[in-house]
Parts: structure tokens; C-alpha cells; sequence
């Protein structure tokens, strides 16, 4: 009895020191974490994070300075990969930094636009084009929703609107449970009795 | 002579229900009052309008162009004015809208010119190009462009040419009815065919439960003399008329998913596609009609000859709706799906249009839970393991999905169709492949993000260095160091950007985030570094210890 | 909202489930000729507390009850377990292994499907490790009426020990074990032509029901025949080594479980593997260590630890048994 004790407790102490080990000599370090959180956020540079783009904050959760719940755009989801790759525990989105929105786009109103160039230097990744005192037009294909251009535009003049289904992106939903639905409990009673 | 033919593994024998729909000959369709006419009706790139409203188009006019290579063109089924160009509802399971061109007939039909193509004298792209813009695309129902598959294989000469007349799937007929009736030019579209492939033989692949059409193709061949055709009656069970099934059956060839069978030395074209083939390159006719079946819940089951936009309430009409039809379809009963509205038009992909009733195609049973019996399996065409897609799909778990080869399932249905715990095993793999093609579109376009934002970066470092080169040599005092000057552009893009980022993070903070900020401050601003870039993180990173002083606090 | 098939084969669980019962008929009916009725009794037993178990972890679960009592599958494992016990087994024990292996072999684990082990051989397994006295209580060939049966099986009855009859299994681990030769000891009374009065008809009656489950094709191939063939195979090469110490094939397959457990215990689609080697793999493997315990072990029985040991294999096996999908044979399209 005790000598099978001890073998257990002494498999247990092998185990966790081998698995402590690894964790140590294996541990992923440097860019390659960078890389590996960057390629999880949405890239959409809103800096809604508190970092100036998508890459910074990814630097900053590798180097332990930020938490992992801080981009709304990459949501819930988001979060939840980040948690699975560092293995940290899941936590929900923080509401200082903002709410998951529906995908979005910016849409410049054409009547309304000065051409002041404002909003082009605060698009993070170049999806508007014009030129100075010429109308401006945003490039929706390329446009991240980050709504950095919305608070420079003087004219007011960009509206964000939600990104609708298409024929092309719809997605099949997810097949409901007839077990739990009360219309298939009835019907398959019926077919018991 | 009698072929050896091979076999599939899997595969069912739901019950055909195709006398009803053959036993009157094709009608042709009136046109409608108003035709709707998508634009996207093919595999690939929508096609860009070439009209405009009010315009008047004439009866094989195109107006629509391939949008670049992997796109097919659209025209006009009857001359007419065009009322609109703007979305409407689409015959697709997600009831939602797409760009169509709307054209009220005039009754005159009056015709562009249509001249032949002198395909012979032509080289292999310009024919291609031609049926391209012929709009000619694959009508089995995944509509494919077909000018795509008559270009030879990269690896391999394409040695056979299969024409899929098979036809498993139940109630569906218009091939079947096509054979009867246009058999010759059927297999002289195949010909052509032939001769673009560089093929050395045609198999036509025909179900034994259709000796008509397989009578009538044999007596076609035999009238053209042409040795290379030859007719292949294949035993009935579906999916034989899947193309890699049926090319399995009639060659023992297995093509795998993801390749392209000329790459194997065989290419298949349904035989509606062969004569949509034949009708542009020798009669100048692009695709403007196609062969409905119209069956199930109906009180006259036929095949039409429809002009495509056609709204699909208006078929209806003609073979008479029962009134207890509780939903329609389009296509067949395994694959099928669900229309929104009797609104949507016919398109170049509806080889069928089903009335459903509750006594026809009873609900399912309820769901419950996979016994692993391993049914579907064997059912399977695809030779995969349909639960363990199953389990994974359910548990959006799409990477191990993937790992058993979620994307080579052809969404037959067989397993749905045996599996005694009635699961809608097909609607976990539409959901899971919709997913992770949504996950791939989001992943591709976060990929295009960063790198127009690290290119926008790697720009703005440019100019504020080309700046910074330019001051230091203009001036004459050239002692001031080079950091100080980049920090101090206030105008620099890049400043600009991290100041309206951080603008914004810092808006966000509620009063309390603001005052440990302020609290930090002195604190920060000894890490605070000359670089715009690292002031802005350490700014984050003040606003960032915020919340977590308000937790200690 | 549903979508495509719309059309549907005329399948259920409850009809695969029905299936397998009927095909139990014929052993059942021609044990309890040789062995007497008490065996109803204990499928009786079996089958009122299996589906009270099932209703009431249902309930528990918040699962709708109706559907999935009416899918058969709890009696299925009812009657399997009441067949691999004695029939002078106090009822309580029937209770017992049949509350077990529903609530802990079959809900604990998520219910139908999703239960790893088989839970009749769970059962069976826990009975005869708590009560290895009360689960040789087989009645001999023919001896007993009903009353007395049931003498033993509600009112504990101790006193007729004359009923009690060692199966062949027991008999020939005895002799061996007082160093007699195997052919010897088969030679004895109680085993009849081959392995065991009655022993060898029941077996056969299994594999007529067997046959009834192939013809019908609730089960395939696979299981059956390389179970048997596995059993024939190790018992043909043991006993030609050395027949002193084992018995011979004929002995082994007809003696205790095997055609059993090669039909009806092995095939349980659940805990069993699902491809198609898979399953030949499985059911050797139950074969060979059935015969290592009935050979080398402490139980004369070993059907169901085997089966237990290989249902732990079974997700590994199915790993590593996929077969090639379609086009991907030979290598595929690379
Ligand atoms: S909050 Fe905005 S900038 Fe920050 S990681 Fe998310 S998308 Fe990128
Ligand atoms: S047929 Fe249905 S119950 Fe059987 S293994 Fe497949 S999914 Fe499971
Ligand atoms: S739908 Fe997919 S998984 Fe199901 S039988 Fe067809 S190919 Fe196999």
C-alpha cells in the first residue's frame, strides 16, 4: 500500500517536473509571439485597445503589459483565441475599452465633403482616396471600420454603416436542437405512446 | 461491346418518382410579363451590367459582362425594355437579394444577329473567350463556367470526355428528357467538345432507369458514325450523377477534391451544358433557356423549356400548384434548396423546381443523439466518416473537422437520408464550411489591413526621414540631432495618427481611468522615450494600469 | 426550417434497437427451455428498472423522456445484461447491475451515444467482482421447476445446492486446476457433445439470432467474423502446443460468451470502434484477451473485461483505422 503510494506520488513528482521543464526549455518567446497574437486581432488599427494599431498591442500583451480583453473589434471570439493560445483563462471583453459592434464601414457623404484631407491622414490603412478641396470617397473593400476618421472630419460628413449579408457572405446557421424544441417533444410523445 | 465499368462505394436508392414528370414531351414556356434576370449566375466573379434603365435590349443581347476570367457572361431571353437594374430576391436558401436586370418583353422577340463561330479556324482562347461570353456554364446545377473545363490539363493529356446523362437524383427529369428529344445535337455538342479537349474517346453516362434517352443516344450515335461515343448505361444509385462519381463509375478514375479532373486526363460536362456548347459555337445562340423539370406537389408534371429570369411562380402556374404545397424547391429532393418566394426567377442552375407537401416529404423526425452506427459511412459516397463531421461541426471544432475532410464531403445527403437518429447531418457541414469560409474572408482581409497599415507606417517613416534629410540639409546649423526633429513634426502623418489613436483611448476612460492616469503621470513620463511611437505606448500602458489601481483601490 | 435531403430513408434508432431484440428471441427462449424460466423473470427485472433509470436520469438531465425511452435502447441493454447472468441470481443483483450500468455506464457519460464503455458488460463486470459466489449460480441442465427458481431468486434459498450446476467454463478452470488433462476434464458430464449440455445449443441460437442481424444489416461482417476467427485461430494454435492445459477451438467457441459476444456484445455500435478495420481490430482484440483470461486468468469468464479493456482502445483504433476518402487512395491528387 504505501510503496504503491509513493510510486504515485513519485510518477506525479516526475511528471510535473518533466512538464515544468519543457515549459521552461520550450516556452515561445520573442516575435514569433508577436506574430502569433497579431495574427489573432482583426487588424482593424482602431486603437480603441489604448495601443496605436493592432501590432503595438499584440508587443504589449507578449511583454505581460496588457490584458487580453481589450479589442472590441476582434470580440468575444477574439478573446477567446488569445486565452487559448496563452493559455490564460478567458475573460469577457472590458467595456472601458468599447463593445463588439456589428462590422461596419464608413461612408463619406458627398454633398457634405470639404475635401480638408483630414480624415485620409487618420485612415490607418489607406482606404480613402481625393485629393485636397476634391471630394473624397472611401474604399469599402478596404475599409477596416476602425471609425478613425470620424471624429477629424470638420464637415461631419462620415456616417458609419453596418456591412449587410450578402448572397456571397451569408452563412447557414447553425441547426436547431429539435430534441429540445416543446414541438418535437410533443410529436415524438406521440410516437412513443 | 460492354464496357467494364467500376463503382462507387456508398451510395442509396431513395425511390425515383420520375415517370410522373416524362410523359409528356418539353413545352415550351411563354415568356412572362417581366423577366429578372441576376447577374451573378455562375461559379466565380459577378458580371458587370452593361445596360441601363429604360434601355431596349434585344433578344440574345448581353447584358452582362464576365467580370475577368472566372466569371461568365449573361444576356437578355426576349427583347424588351429595361425597367430596372437593382437587387431582388435571389433563388438561394438565404432569401436575400442580389443584383438582377429586370426587362418587360415587348412580344416581338426580336434577335441580335446571330452568326456561327467559326470555331474550327479559331485558336483554343479565342473559343474560349467566346463561350465565355456566350454565357455558357455548366447546367448539371453548379453552373461552373464551362469555357474554364475545356482547357487541357496540365498534367496529363485529357484523354476522355465524360457527358453526364445520368440524372440520380429523384423526380428530377430534364435530361432525361433532353436525350429523348435532342440527342444528336447533344452528342455533336460533345463532339466539339471532344475536339477542344483534345479527348480520344466520349462516354455518356446514362442510369439504367432511363432506356428511352439511352435508346435515343444510342440511335444518335449510330447516325453519326463516330466510333470515339460511346453510350454507357451505369447501374442506377444515387449519386451516380455526380460528376467524380460518375467519372469513377464509367473510368475507375478517382478525382480528389480539390483538383481539377483534366489534371487525370477526364473532364465532365453535363449533356445540357454539351448542347448549350453546340448552340453558341455553331449557332451563335448565347444561354438564355434551359430545361425545368416541374414536379412533386404539382397537378402537371413536365419539363419546360424556360427562358431564364423567369419567376419561378409563373412556372408554377403552368403545371398547376396543389394547394396543400407547403414549401418549394429548387433542384431535387436530396440536395434541393429551400426558395424564398415564388418571386426569385429561374437561373441558369434550376435543373428542377419541386412543390413540397407535408404528405410528400414529411417533416423530420426529431434529432437525436448519433449512435455511431456508422450507417453513414457506409452510405457515403465520398468514403468519409459523416459523424465524426458530425461531432466536430457540432462542436465547432472546424479545424478537426477539416481533418477529416469536411471539404470532400459533395453534400449528397446520403448520410442524412439513412442515419436512424434522423440528424440534419448535411446542415452541420453547410454551417461548419459557411464558417470557416467566413473565418478565411475575415482572415484575408485582416491580412490586407496589416499590410496597408505597416506599408502606410513604413511610408510615413519614409517622408519623415525624406523631411528630416531635407531640413538638415537646408539648414546650416546641421548640429541638431536627428530624433529631436522627427519627435517635434507635428505634422507628421504617423504623429497625427498616434495622437488621434490615442485620442480616442483616452476619450474612453471614465473620470476614474482619468484620474489614476493623472495619479501615473509623473511616473510615466520617466519611461516616456523621445520617439512619437514609444510615447504613445507608454500612454497606453498608463491607460491600460488604470483599471487594474481601480480594482487594488 | 429544414433543409435538404428531404427525403429520408425509413430508418430509427427504435427499429434498429426492436431489430436486436427480436434477433435475441431464439437464445432466450431455448435457455430458458434448457435452464428454466427464471431467466424471464430477470429480464423482466432488467427491463423495469432499466427504463425507470433511463426516465429518471432523462428527467434529471432535463432531457425530453419520451423520445428517448422510445428508442429501445435501454431494454437492449436490459436484456443483454439479463442473459449473462445466472438464473438463480437474487433478483436484487439483477436491480443493481441494471441501475448501474444506466445511470453510471450510460447517463454519467452523456447518454446515448456518447458512453465509452458497453454498459451491459459494465454490469456484468461489477457483479462479478462484488459477487463472484452469487454469479456462478447457474441451475444445472434441467434441474429445478420454476417455484424453486424462484425460491432462490426472492427468497434467498440456500438449501438446494443440488440445483447449482458449474458451467463448462468453471468445470474445466476446476479441473485444471487439480492438474487434470483438458481433454479429460471435457470428457466429464456437463459437456455434452462439445462445451457444455445445453451450452452448445444456446451459443448456436446466438449465432442464429447473429445471422438475423447480418441478414438484415444492423451489423456488418466485421465484428463477427474476426472475433471468431480470432477465437478459433488462438485456441487451434494453444491447444496444438500444448492440449493438456487448453481446450480446443470447438470448445471455445461454443463454450460461455463467445458467439454471444461476438453478435450481440461486441457489435454494440457505441462503445465499439466504427471503421471498417477498425472493428476487426476491435473484435480480435476482444477475442484474444477473452481467451488470455479464460486461459491464464482468475474469472472463468472473460468476455467482459475484454470488451471493457478494448472499448478504452476504441477511440485510438478509430484514429488510426480511417479509411482513405475518396481520391485520396494511393496517395491521392499530390
Ligand atoms: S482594439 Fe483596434 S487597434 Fe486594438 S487590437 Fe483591436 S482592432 Fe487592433
Ligand atoms: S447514421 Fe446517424 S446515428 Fe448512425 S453513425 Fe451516422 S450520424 Fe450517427
Ligand atoms: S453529404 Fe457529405 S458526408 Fe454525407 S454522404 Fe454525402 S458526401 Fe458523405
Amino acid at each position: 500500500m504505501t510503496s504503491a503510494l509513493l510510486v504515485m506520488v513519485g510518477i506525479a513528482l516526475a511528471l510535473g517536473a518533466a512538464l515544468g521543464a519543457a515549459s521552461v526549455l520550450f516556452r515561445t518567446q520573442g516575435d514569433p509571439l508577436v506574430d502569433k497574437i497579431d495574427a489573432i486581432l482583426p487588424q482593424t488599427q482602431c486603437g480603441q485597445c489604448g495601443y496605436p494599431g493592432c501590432k503595438p498591442y499584440a508587443t504589449a500583451i507578449a511583454g505581460g503589459e496588457a490584458d487580453i480583453n481589450q479589442c472590441p473589434p476582434g470580440g468575444d471570439e477574439g478573446v477567446r483565441k488569445l486565452a487559448d493560445l496563452l493559455g490564460r483563462e478567458y475573460k469577457p471583453l472590458n467595456a472601458e475599452h468599447g463593445v463588439e459592434k456589428p462590422k461596419s464601414v464608413a461612408v463619406i457623404d458627398e454633398a457634405t465633403c470639404i475635401g480638408c484631407t483630414l480624415c485620409i491622414q487618420a485612415c490607418p490603412v489607406d482606404a480613402i482616396v481625393g485629393a485636397a478641396k476634391q471630394m473624397h470617397t472611401i474604399v469599402s473593400d478596404l475599409c477596416t471600420g476602425c471609425e478613425l476618421c470620424v471624429p477629424p472630419c470638420p464637415a461631419d460628413c462620415i456616417a458609419m454603416v453596418p456591412v449587410a449579408e450578402t448572397v456571397d457572405t451569408w452563412k447557414w446557421r447553425y441547426p436547431v436542437f429539435e430534441l429540445r424544441t416543446a414541438h418535437a417533444r410533443t410529436q415524438s410523445a406521440e410516437e412513443a405512446a | 461491346m460492354l464496357r467494364k465499368l467500376f463503382s462507387f462505394n456508398g451510395g442509396v436508392k431513395p425511390d425515383p418518382n420520375k415517370s410522373a414528370s416524362t410523359r409528356e414531351p418539353i413545352a415550351r414556356l411563354p415568356l412572362p410579363p417581366q423577366l429578372v434576370i441576376p447577374l451573378h449566375q455562375n461559379i466565380g466573379g459577378t458580371p458587370r451590367p452593361l445596360v441601363r434603365v429604360g434601355e431596349r435590349v434585344r433578344h440574345g443581347q448581353r447584358i452582362g459582362a464576365a467580370d475577368g476570367n472566372v466569371s461568365s457572361a449573361v444576356h437578355a431571353p426576349a427583347s424588351g425594355i429595361v425597367m430596372a437594374v437593382e437587387p431582388r430576391l435571389m433563388p438561394h436558401a438565404s432569401g436575400l437579394s442580389a443584383m438582377a436586370v429586370v426587362i418587360e418583353p415587348d412580344g416581338q422577340d426580336e434577335h441580335v444577329e446571330r452568326e456561327p463561330f467559326d470555331w474550327k479556324a479559331a485558336s483554343a482562347d479565342e473559343v474560349r473567350d467566346y463561350l465565355r461570353d456566350a454565357g455558357v456554364v455548366g447546367l448539371g446545377g453548379a453552373v461552373f463556367p464551362s469555357h474554364l473545363k475545356l482547357s487541357p490539363g496540365r498534367a496529363m493529356a485529357t484523354h476522355t470526355l465524360v457527358i453526364n446523362g445520368a440524372e440520380c437524383e429523384p423526380f428530377i427529369t430534364c435530361d432525361d428528357m433532353l436525350m429523348r428529344s435532342e440527342a444528336h445535337d447533344i452528342l455533336h455538342g460533345a463532339q466539339i467538345m471532344k475536339r477542344l479537349l483534345g479527348a480520344r474517346q466520349v462516354l455518356v453516362g446514362i442510369e439504367d432507369n432511363k432506356p428511352e434517352a439511352a435508346a435515343a443516344m444510342r440511335a444518335a450515335a449510330a447516325a453519326l458514325g463516330d466510333p470515339s461515343i460511346e453510350i454507357v448505361v451505369v447501374p442506377t444509385r444515387y449519386p451516380a450523377g455526380g460528376a467524380k462519381q460518375l467519372i469513377r463509375v464509367l473510368t475507375g478514375i478517382e478525382v480528389p477534391h480539390g483538383s481539377r479532373s483534366t489534371d487525370y486526363g477526364v473532364q465532365c460536362f453535363n449533356v445540357a451544358t454539351a448542347l448549350a456548347v453546340l448552340n453558341a459555337l455553331e449557332r451563335g445562340e448565347p444561354l438564355v433557356r434551359r430545361i425545368v423539370t416541374v414536379a412533386g406537389n404539382v397537378e402537371r408534371p413536365r419539363n419546360f423549356d424556360v427562358a431564364i429570369g423567369t419567376p419561378i411562380g409563373f412556372v408554377f402556374q403552368h403545371a398547376g400548384l396543389k394547394p396543400d404545397t407547403d414549401k418549394l424547391i429548387m433542384g431535387g429532393p436530396m440536395m434541393g434548396i429551400p426558395l424564398p418566394d415564388m418571386d426569385a426567377p429561374v437561373v441558369k442552375a434550376t435543373n428542377c423546381l419541386l412543390a413540397s407537401s407535408p404528405a410528400l416529404f414529411p417533416p423530420p423526425q426529431p434529432e437525436l443523439p448519433c449512435i455511431r452506427c456508422g450507417e453513414c459511412a457506409r452510405a457515403c459516397p465520398a468514403d468519409l466518416q459523416p459523424f465524426e463531421l458530425y461531432w466536430h461541426s457540432r462542436a465547432r471544432n472546424f479545424g478537426r473537422a477539416q481533418e477529416y475532410h469536411l471539404f470532400d464531403c459533395i453534400e449528397c445527403g446520403c448520410c442524412a437520408y439513412v442515419c436512424p437518429s434522423h440528424i440534419p447531418l448535411v446542415d452541420y457541414y453547410r454551417y461548419a464550411k459557411s464558417e470557416i469560409w467566413a473565418r478565411e474572408r475575415d482572415k484575408d482581409a485582416a491580412d490586407s489591413a496589416r499590410e496597408r497599415f505597416e506599408f502606410r507606417n513604413w511610408r510615413a517613416e519614409r517622408e519623415r526621414e525624406e523631411k528630416a534629410a531635407k531640413l538638415a540639409a537646408r539648414s546650416a546649423a546641421a548640429a541638431r540631432p536627428a530624433a529631436a526633429a522627427t519627435g517635434a513634426e507635428a505634422d507628421d502623418p504617423k504623429k497625427a495618427l498616434i495622437e488621434a489613436a490615442l485620442a480616442r483611448a483616452r476619450a474612453q476612460k471614465d473620470a476614474a481611468a482619468a484620474r489614476a492616469t493623472d495619479e501615473l503621470a509623473p511616473a510615466g513620463g520617466q519611461q516616456a522615450g523621445t520617439g512619437g511611437l514609444q510615447q504613445a505606448q507608454a500612454g497606453g500602458e498608463l491607460v491600460q494600469a488604470a483599471p487594474s489601481d481601480k480594482q487594488v483601490e | 426550417m429544414y433543409n435538404s435531403p428531404y427525403l429520408r430513408k425509413n430508418a430509427s434508432v427504435r427499429r434498429v434497437m426492436s431489430t436486436v431484440l427480436v434477433a435475441m428471441l431464439p437464445a432466450i427462449a431455448l435457455q430458458c427451455w434448457l435452464f428454466g424460466s427464471a431467466l424471464l423473470v430477470h429480464i423482466a427485472l432488467a427491463s423495469v428498472t432499466a427504463l425507470l433509470c433511463e426516465a429518471a436520469m432523462l428527467a434529471l438531465r432535463h432531457r425530453p423522456v419520451a423520445p428517448a425511452l422510445g428508442d429501445m435502447s435501454a431494454l437492449v441493454t436490459a436484456w443483454l445484461i439479463a442473459v449473462c447472468l445466472p438464473p438463480l441470481l437474487p433478483w436484487w443483483a439483477t436491480v443493481i447491475g441494471t441501475a448501474f450500468a444506466l445511470v453510471i455506464g450510460k447517463h454519467l457519460y452523456g447518454g446515448l451515444g456518447q458512453n465509452p464503455f458497453n454498459p451491459a458488460m459494465l454490469a456484468y463486470a461489477l457483479l462479478i467482482v462484488c459477487f463472484p459466489a452469487l454469479m456462478a449460480q447457474w441451475p444445472g441442465l434441467g434441474v429445478g421447476d420454476f417455484a424453486s427458481q424462484m425460491d432462490w431468486v426472492f427468497g434467498g434459498a440456500r438449501a438446494v445446492d443440488a440445483m447449482t450446476g458449474a458451467t463448462p467454463l468453471d468445470a474445466l478452470r476446476t479441473g485444471l486446476m487439480t492438474g487434470q488433462h483438458a481433454d479429460a476434464v471435457l470428457h466429464t458430464t456437463p459437456f455434452g457433445h462439445v462445451a457444455g449440455a445445453g451450452w452448445e445449443w444456446v451459443s448456436l441460437a446466438w449465432a442464429l439470432g447473429g445471422l438475423l442481424l447480418l441478414a438484415l444489416r444492423v451489423i456488418t461482417w466485421h465484428v463477427p467474423v474476426a472475433f471468431i476467427v480470432a477465437v478459433a485461430l488462438v485456441a487451434t494454435i494453444a491447444s496444438a502446443i500444448d492440449p493438456a492445459r487448453f481446450a480446443g477451438p470447438d470448445f471455445h467457441l461454443l463454450a460461455g460468451g463467445t458467439l454471444m459476444g461476438a453478435f450481440f456484445i461486441a457489435t454494440d455500435p457505441v462503445s465499439g470502434a466504427t471503421t471498417p478495420r477498425g472493428k476487426l481490430i476491435f473484435a480480435a482484440g476482444i477475442a484474444l484477451i477473452a481467451w488470455c483470461i479464460r486461459a491464464f486468468g482468475a474469472y472463468p469468464d472473460g468476455i467482459a473485461f475484454a470488451v471493457l479493456l478494448m472499448n478504452i482502445c476504441v477511440p485510438m483504433i478509430d484514429m488510426k483505422t480511417q479509411p482513405p476518402v475518396f481520391g485520396h487512395k494511393n496517395g491521392g491528387a499530390s
